[in-house]
């Protein structure tokens, strides 16, 4: 089944990066598709490359990238990346900024969309 | 529909209105914050005695473990991230944001 993913909240502070994670993971074991990941609003700090983070914990933004490299799309919602900072300068790889529509045709494609959120 | 409910049911009321609205035999499963609407002896154990009556619930083991919680109340299916996965593919999902 196609799964797509929408992560609306920032890394570290709250748990929804953490559980769209594992849940992709488990979803690809099963032989699953994830169609992609939509960052909105906080979501989108998820995608920084400028994080730096004690080697004793897990890296959520290396996190993203490595599952981008496997050719799941990362899709950051550029209004929310404007406002916090986030533009192609610090964008990690196997990303890419795009507007909201992306988040439709995300929806579309998809048989199930899973929101990810506080 | 698949209801997901990440909320302390002690902090918010979104399991309590997610358990008013949603149509009986429709599946609840637990995740983050909302593990601890599991916990044994609390108060809302009426209102999910109740809730299981009607729906089948799960929750996380991860996230019960991460908040030390060992027992959960008799009826409550302890699940990993597989059967989310499973039951995602069964119903609708809806997010109790």
């Amino acid at each position: 089944m196609k799964f797509g993913i929408l992560v609306q909240e920032g890394p570290y502070n709250h748990q929804a990066s953490d559980s769209a994670y594992n849940f992709i993971q488990a979803a690809l074991e099963k032989g699953h598709e994830i169609t992609g990941v939509f960052f909105y609003n906080d979501g989108v700090i998820n995608t920084t490359k400028l994080m730096d983070i004690p080697a004793d914990d897990r890296h959520i933004s290396k996190r993203w990238s490595d599952l981008g490299a496997k050719g799941i799309q990362l899709i950051v919602c550029v209004a929310a990346a404007k406002r916090r900072g986030i533009n192609p300068d610090v964008l990690i790889e196997n990303a890419r900024i795009d507007g909201l529509g992306q988040l439709s045709e995300l929806c579309i494609e998809s048989d199930r969309l899973i929101t990810f959120g506080d | 529909m698949l209801h997901i409910v990440n909320k302390s049911p002690f902090k918010y009321r979104n399991l309590d209105t997610c358990v008013r609205v949603s149509e009986k035999e429709d599946p609840i499963i637990l995740i983050e914050d909302g593990v601890y609407a599991a916990l044994k002896g609390s108060s809302i154990e009426g209102l999910m005695k109740k809730t299981l009556e009607d729906h089948p619930v799960f929750a996380i083991r991860a996230d019960l473990k991460a908040r030390g919680i060992d027992e959960v109340l008799d009826g409550i299916e302890v699940c990993d991230y597989s059967c989310f996965v499973d039951m995602v593919e069964k119903h609708i999902p809806y997010s109790w944001l």
